[in-house]
This record gives C-alpha cells, sequence and structure tokens, in this order.
C-alpha cells in the first residue's frame, strides 16, 4: 500500500484559496452598483450569448465572474430555487438573502470537499424600493458571504477597480451617470503602462433592475440603447425615467394593490402610472 | 437525491446540475406532490366539489389577439364567486384563460407561467409560441386521471406569435380537449359552459382583420350573448361594477384593459341591448 504524505488541513485550505483566488484574478471583471432608478451591472464579456449577468427572479440578479461552467451551475440552482419558493409560496417571499445563503453553503460545501474549489466569485443582488434598502451579497470561492455598501467589484483586479467606484459612486445618481462611473472604473486597469483602456459597447454586458418597474424588474440594455448611454449624449428612448432620476416617489412594489402573485408576464402591469380607480 | 439528508448543506444535486430546462420536469423530481395530476385521487365522481369557472372567449385580430372572460364561478346552482379572473398573462406575449375546475385551473396557470418565465430565465430565450402550446397541452393531459372523475380543466391559450412571418397573423389561438390535444383555431374561439352561445355569436359577427378595439367590443358582446343564454356566465354587473376581464396580446406584448375601459366597453353593449336585445 502506497504511503500518503501527510498535509495539514492548513496547508490544504491555502492551496485550495490560492487556486481559486489565482483563477478568478486570470478574468475580466464585474461591477456592481446601485443608482436611484435601481441597481446596474457592468460586465466585461466578449460574449454576447455566454451572459455573466443574468435574472434570478422579480427583484433579483446574479451577476458572476470566473469559471463559466461552475457559475452556470450556481445560477441554474438559484433559478430553480427561486421558481420553486416562489410557487410554493408567493412571489413576494423570494429574497436575495435565502439565495445568498444557499450559494453560500454550497460554495463552502465544494470547497471543504472537492479536491477543486469553484473558481467563481458572484454577486446576489436584490433591488429595493431605495437605494439605501438595495442588498448586494458577495459571495467568494469558500462560501464567505459579505453584504456590499451599494457598490462592488469582482474578478481581474478587483481591488483597483473598487478604489475608483469607492470614490466616484454615489447612490444618488442616474443610469447614465452609474454606467459611466462603471464603464470608467472597470477601463482604469489593463492598459497600457498603467493608462486607461477604452472599452467598446461590444465588449460590455450591462443590465439593470430596474426599481420602478412591477414584477420581473431584469432587463438588459444592448445595442443602440447602450451606445447611447456610453456617449452620455441625450438618453436613449425608454431610459428617460431613469436619465432624469426616476419619479420623486419611489414605487414600493409590495404594496397590496400592485399584486406581484399574478404578474408573470409582467408587461400588462408595466407603464402605467396609478390610473384612476386602478390598484 | 433531494429528499437525503446532506450535512453539508450544499443544494442537492438535481439544482445545481445541467438537467432540464422545463421547471415541471424539475418539479416532478423534487416535489412531485406540487404537481397536480401526480396526486392520488379516491374513486368516484367529484364534480360537484368545487366551483366552476366558465366563459372564455379569444378573438384574432389585425395587430395582435384579444382574450375576454366573464366573472362567474358555479358550484351547482349557486354562484361561487362573482368577481373570478379567469384570463391570465401566461407569459409577456402569451394569454392563458381557464374554464372547468376552479381550483386546478388555477393551479396549473400558475405552474404554466413558471414554466414559461423558468425556461426564459434558464435558457436566456423565450419559448416558441407552439412550444408554449404544446407544453400547456402535456400539462392537461397529467390532469387526465382527475378530468375523468369530473375534476377537468380546459384552458384557452392566446398569444403573439414573434416568429410569424405576416404580422396580420401573428395573433393565434389554440384550444385543447381534457386529453391534451392542443388545436389550433382559426379566427376565434371560446370555451367553458356559455361557448356554445359565444360561438354562435361570434360566427355571425367575426371578420379577419378585425381592429383590437372592434375585436375588444365583439368579445364583450360575445359574453353578454353567452350570459344571455347561459345561467353558469356572468353578464356585465353594473350595479356592483363587475366587468369582464378582457386583455390583449399584441407585438407590444400582453396587457389587460383597466376598468374603467371595460366598463366603458360593457356599458355600450349594455345600452346597445336596450334597443336591440338580440345585439
Amino acid at each position: 500500500m502506497a504511503m500518503q504524505f501527510y498535509a495539514s488541513p492548513e496547508q490544504i485550505m491555502r492551496d485550495r484559496s490560492e487556486l481559486a483566488r489565482k483563477g478568478i484574478a486570470r478574468g475580466r471583471s464585474a461591477v456592481v452598483l446601485s443608482y436611484s432608478g435601481g441597481v446596474l451591472f457592468v460586465a466585461e464579456n466578449l460574449s454576447s450569448a455566454l451572459h455573466k449577468v443574468s435574472e434570478i427572479y422579480d427583484r433579483i440578479g446574479f451577476a458572476a465572474v470566473g469559471r463559466y461552467n461552475e457559475f452556470e451551475n450556481l445560477r441554474r440552482a438559484g433559478v430553480r430555487m427561486a421558481d420553486l419558493n416562489g410557487l410554493s409560496y408567493d412571489r413576494r417571499d423570494v429574497t436575495g438573502r435565502a439565495l445568498a445563503n444557499a450559494f453560500a453553503q454550497t460554495l463552502g460545501a465544494i470547497f471543504t470537499e472537492q479536491s477543486k474549489p469553484f473558481e467563481v466569485e458572484i454577486c446576489v443582488a436584490e433591488v429595493g424600493a431605495t437605494p439605501e434598502a438595495d442588498e448586494l451579497y458577495r459571495l467568494t470561492y469558500d462560501g464567505s458571504v459579505n453584504d456590499e455598501p451599494g457598490r462592488m467589484a469582482m474578478g481581474g483586479q478587483a481591488e483597483a477597480i473598487t478604489g475608483v467606484l469607492k470614490s466616484q459612486h454615489r447612490a444618488d445618481m442616474s443610469l447614465a451617470e452609474a454606467v459611466r462611473v462603471a464603464v470608467q472604473a472597470l477601463s482604469t486597469v489593463g492598459g497600457e503602462g498603467g493608462a486607461a483602456r477604452t472599452i467598446a459597447a461590444n465588449q460590455l454586458e450591462v443590465a439593470v433592475l430596474d426599481r420602478q418597474r412591477i414584477g420581473r424588474t431584469f432587463r438588459r440594455i444592448t445595442g443602440a440603447a447602450l451606445t447611447a448611454l456610453l456617449d452620455g449624449d441625450a438618453p436613449a428612448e425608454g431610459q428617460a425615467a431613469d436619465a432624469a432620476g426616476g419619479p420623486a416617489e419611489p414605487v414600493v412594489p409590495t404594496t397590496e394593490g400592485h399584486k406581484p402573485t399574478s404578474s408573470a408576464g409582467s408587461a400588462d402591469l408595466e407603464d402605467r402610472p396609478a390610473e384612476g380607480g386602478e390598484r | 437525491m433531494a429528499a437525503g439528508f446532506d450535512p453539508s448543506g450544499r443544494l442537492p444535486d438535481v439544482f445545481t446540475n445541467a438537467g432540464t430546462s422545463s421547471f415541471t420536469t424539475f418539479l416532478s423530481r423534487v416535489a412531485p406532490e406540487m404537481l397536480p395530476g401526480r396526486r392520488p385521487l379516491p374513486p368516484g365522481m367529484a364534480a360537484d366539489l368545487a366551483p366552476h369557472a366558465t366563459t372564455i372567449v379569444a378573438i384574432a385580430a389585425a395587430e395582435g389577439v384579444v382574450m375576454a372572460g366573464d366573472r362567474r364561478a358555479t358550484m351547482g346552482n349557486l354562484i361561487a364567486q362573482r368577481d373570478i379572473e379567469k384570463v391570465h398573462p401566461a407569459d409577456a406575449y402569451s394569454l392563458v384563460g381557464i374554464a372547468g375546475t376552479a381550483g386546478i385551473g388555477i393551479e396549473l396557470m400558475r405552474l404554466f407561467q413558471v414554466e414559461l418565465e423558468h425556461y426564459e430565465k434558464i435558457e436566456g430565450a423565450m419559448l416558441s409560441l407552439d412550444g408554449k402550446a404544446n407544453r400547456l397541452a402535456s400539462m392537461i393531459r397529467g390532469n387526465l386521471g382527475a378530468a375523468m372523475q369530473g375534476l377537468a380543466v380546459v384552458p384557452l391559450f392566446a398569444g403573439f406569435d414573434l416568429a410569424a412571418a405576416d404580422p396580420a397573423r401573428a395573433g393565434r389561438i389554440f384550444s385543447f380537449d381534457v386529453t391534451g390535444g392542443p388545436y389550433e383555431e382559426t379566427g376565434y374561439d371560446a370555451i367553458g359552459s356559455g361557448s356554445l352561445f359565444a360561438k354562435s355569436a361570434l360566427k355571425k359577427r367575426f371578420r379577419a382583420g378585425l381592429s383590437v378595439d372592434d375585436a375588444t367590443r365583439l368579445a364583450v358582446e360575445a359574453l353578454y350573448d353567452a350570459a344571455d343564454d347561459d345561467t353558469a356566465t356572468g353578464g356585465p354587473d353594473l350595479t356592483r361594477r363587475i366587468y369582464p376581464v378582457v386583455m390583449t396580446a399584441t407585438a407590444e406584448g400582453t396587457r389587460r384593459l383597466t376598468d374603467t375601459e371595460t366598463a366603458a366597453i360593457a356599458e355600450g353593449v349594455v345600452a346597445g341591448r336596450m334597443e336591440n336585445p338580440g345585439g
């Protein structure tokens, strides 16, 4: 029988951490931040079909960096868990915190039990009625969870990007400002000789959880709408409310009259500010 | 499997594996008791056990499709509910109306809404309109056992086909039988106890290429005719201000007419009948 060399648990964990950290730092970065009209996700992504940012539930979004197959696994699990809970209870009972917990347990178990940890870092974001009520959870490869204060960066040279975000980000920014801050933060790293890069619109994956929407709030911003936001011209069509800072009174999505329970197709509920007698 | 206790606390494999994009297939593995067709029923007829939802009509229009349902649920000779809502959005571009045993119908409809949303989130793309109809058909088929004991549910499905070559034919209607067979209907269709009268009315008044507004009026007229001759179908209740639920699905998505809009249409129909009770 072959003798196994002894390795202390401490050493094993350190090696796994190092592997995961290296893997995550090799990839491109993603930024998540709160703005007046919702929560913004911006990821550097060369593919337009393989998403780093996606929808989990009505008010919950998901962003990830690292190995695609690994975070895709977690994303599917999150969608399944959210849909199962939403069907058994009510759409309002699906929370970002429960999802973050489930992901943390899973990542933690994989980190300790498997010989190779998941090389991923994940953000679970839930949009609230106000920017202060937004919840951003950062989940790392070892299953630890952090509640982030309205902004976060992950993957690549995340620390440098976080530094820029910290100095530039305010919770009351408009969508156009928020996108510009996010892209500016992403472009500060990886340039020649420390200079800022230019990131083209087709290398960005941008999506928002729209605070004003009822029902499913997640939408992607692509094509002409994204280019207009990046150029800082007049806000693109459909973004007008966001860029103007949205209505003064934030819409509380969970009041009785809005019936999120019956919102599977949310389009019929959208874009209709309080009509007489309705809701 | 999901039922086994896993001390690590990670999500069970059935959540994380690539598996299926269908929510009902997923549900059949983790919580089969939540599927309507999987419950063992005691022998015997149960037809008079629960309220029955009645008439739904759908009309194809030039820009899309209109679906309307009366508000009555009956139990034998009693009115079980005056303001039940039987027409719902299935997703952003399709509508589903339920006739038959109300409880099972509502459960099936919720499950169908989740099914469509789940597929869209997992795959990042919407099912085709035919795919949605086939999915609904297989869910009806799952309820065949209960249907044979009198707890039948028959939905009407209609939607805007985003892939249609001819925009004038984008509004499509599908009906089903209790064994699940999906049948595409041309122009218009109705289901439920008053459907015979509603369809007779539509047969005489339907023309191809109606505008959505005309089709809406026609749908309310057809429901009036159904209520005129069928005790289980409720007409517009002017004293309580309970009017039919009318929804449209067009290129802009699904929309439910506001109470003010349906009130105006229903009052117009009733005023017309004051002069000519036959319509």
